[in-house]
């Protein structure tokens, strides 16, 4: 099927039978063309980046509303890290740096609320401390929420079975003087009680006297610099719990500096998982927030691929089917396409 | 701090320089504080182009400072009833609490979460397979958003734990390809640092005390 016209006779069409305005048509290419220009259009109109927002909007609302949860496996550097702590003989000394403040808390506070229930559970001993100012008042809340009311019955006593450091400025250095001597960084807990004074700081001088550090990072300072200025001198097991972006810097360390990493929203659901599997008793759908949130983190990843798919084929199609000022590929009655300015006349 | 690292007996230098950091570091805190205050008041008095949103960040950048020293709002401990000020600045129902939980709090979350948006819209715009790097690059962020999540459970089921997304994500991309290329930049960056250091110490490079090389 042609849709130019045949002959022996030469005319100034036949002449332009070179151009692609002029090729003969198949019907297959018509409909491929057309469905590419009606492409290439929506691609280069650029769609208004608010239908984006709103399908994000409903891909992470709708599973935030409904709560829906699905398994997940603990993988190798989970279990790791879940497998030490369970190693450990009960009183082991633990220090937690939480290094994240209320923006990166929804990622990162499932994690501490879970490393806080293990160590609780296996009846370590819990130091707290923090390098970042605004992080105080969520380890407060996760005390509060962890220790004192969900392990009422074991009547966890302050000063005896977990203390909080508090907040101290100076960054690296600040890991340094943990590393060194960490009296001298800390002269007080957080309630400003000397360390003289709190029987479990018996016998703890600096990050060697601990069994394990727990550090949960959500940037500068953070894990990368604990283990570049602390545990890689004292030689202190670590494990970590990090945001999404931090966790690749992070694998280079495994497993000689870092025994395992939980990262991001999917490290805390692994870890929730295990510490489920383990303590029943943890188990309950509310006290599981990092699975909840794989449900909206699914849906996101599914619009992200959906977009970056979508993206790609209007790029491929604006390749084979670019505009141009005649209008699209060959079919040059589409006179809507404005000129570009500066392009050809 | 060098010496200090070769020989446990110098190992007090370190320390002594690392308490003046903490000392300079508390004082720079100062330093920035007033600074603040200086640069917007400044803003404020000119009435320059913008200046509301500096009396919106010296006005959080004061009240906060107030009612931080003043502990504005908290409540007496029972260790010490007798001392208004014997409670910590952040305790509920303090204003400092206020500000944080009410401010702080859903502010900083809100900012975060933006990202979401943004990052899906710039998924759409300008992750195009343009080049063999960028088409590389493509398909391994489909097979983290895949191996990240329950998708690349469901769709990987058939061929099993040890071929499924989250193992390629895990033990191929994150492992071997990410962490190989991540040691050796930091192998890259640490021995640049050891030659721009001892560049330093030895005098050959004096760009730091503004001279020409």
């Amino acid at each position: 099927m042609s849709s130019t016209p045949s002959g022996p006779t030469t005319s100034k069409a036949d002449d332009d039978q070179s151009s692609p305005s002029r090729q003969p048509l198949h019907w297959g290419h018509l409909v491929a063309e057309n469905g590419g220009y009606l492409l290439a259009r929506l691609g280069a109109a650029n769609i208004d980046r608010r239908w984006i927002f709103l399908l994000m909007l409903l891909a992470v609302g709708i599973p935030v509303l409904t709560k829906a949860t699905f398994p997940e496996k603990p993988t190798a550097n989970v279990k790791a890290v879940f497998n030490h702590i369970e190693e450990l003989k009960p009183g082991s000394r633990v220090l937690v740096s939480m290094d994240y403040d209320p923006a990166s808390a929804a990622e990162l506070n499932p994690m501490a609320v879970s490393f806080l229930r293990h160590l609780a559970s296996r009846g370590h001993k819990i130091y707290l401390m923090t390098l970042w100012p605004a992080a105080s008042p969520l380890i407060n809340e996760n005390t509060n929420e962890v220790l004192n009311d969900e392990f009422a019955e074991k009547n966890l006593e302050y000063g005896k079975d977990w203390m909080f450091l508090g907040y101290q400025a100076g960054e690296v250095v600040a890991i340094k003087k943990v590393a060194d001597n960490l009296r001298a960084l800390f002269p007080t807990d957080a309630r400003g009680t000397s360390l003289e004074k709190i029987p479990m700081m018996e016998g703890i001088h600096s990050l060697k006297d601990f069994d394990l550090l727990l550090n949960v990072s959500a940037g500068y300072p953070g894990a990368k610099e604990w283990v570049q200025y602390a545990t890689t001198t004292t030689r202190t097991p670590m494990a970590v719990g990090c945001t999404g972006v931090q966790g690749p810097q992070l694998y280079p360390y495994i497993p000689d500096r870092v025994l395992g990493i939980l990262a991001a929203i999917k490290g805390a659901a692994e870890y929730e998982a295990a510490l489920s599997e383990k303590y029943p008793r943890f188990a309950e759908p509310r006290l599981n927030e990092g699975l909840q949130r794989m449900g909206p983190q699914l849906w996101a990843h599914l619009l992200m691929i959906c977009l970056i798919v979508a993206g790609n084929i209007l790029y491929v199609l604006s390749r084979c089917f670019p505009l141009n000022v005649y209008g699209v590929g060959a079919n040059s009655h589409r006179a809507d396409v404005t000129p570009a300015p500066g392009g050809p006349a | 701090m060098v010496v200090s690292f070769f020989s446990p007996r110098l190992e007090w230098m370190s320390a002594v320089v690392e308490s003046w950091f903490l000392i300079l570091a508390a004082i720079a805190m100062l330093l920035g504080g007033a600074n603040l205050f200086m640069h917007h008041s400044n803003l404020i008095y000119n009435q320059k182009p913008g200046w509301g949103y500096s009396a919106l960040t010296l006005a959080g950048f004061l009240i906060t400072l107030v009612a931080g020293l003043l502990k504005l709002g908290v409540p007496l401990t029972p260790q010490f009833p007798e001392h208004a000020w014997a409670g910590s600045f952040e305790e509920q129902p303090g204003v400092i609490w206020w500000l944080y939980e009410y401010i702080i709090k859903p502010s900083t979350s809100t900012m975060f979460a933006l990202l979401s948006f943004f990052v899906a819209s710039a998924a759409f715009r300008a992750f195009r397979a343009k080049s063999t790097e960028a088409a590389l690059l493509l398909v391994t962020a489909l097979i983290v958003l895949l191996g990240r999540s329950y998708a690349g459970t469901i769709l990987s089921a058939p061929v099993g734990d040890a071929y499924s997304f989250a193992a390629l994500t895990d033990f191929v991309i994150m492992s071997v390809i990410n962490t190989s290329g991540q040691r050796a930049i930091v192998i890259g960056i640490a021995l640049g640092v050891a030659a721009t250091s001892l560049r330093i110490l030895l005098g050959m490079d004096r760009s730091y005390l503004g001279a020409d090389e």
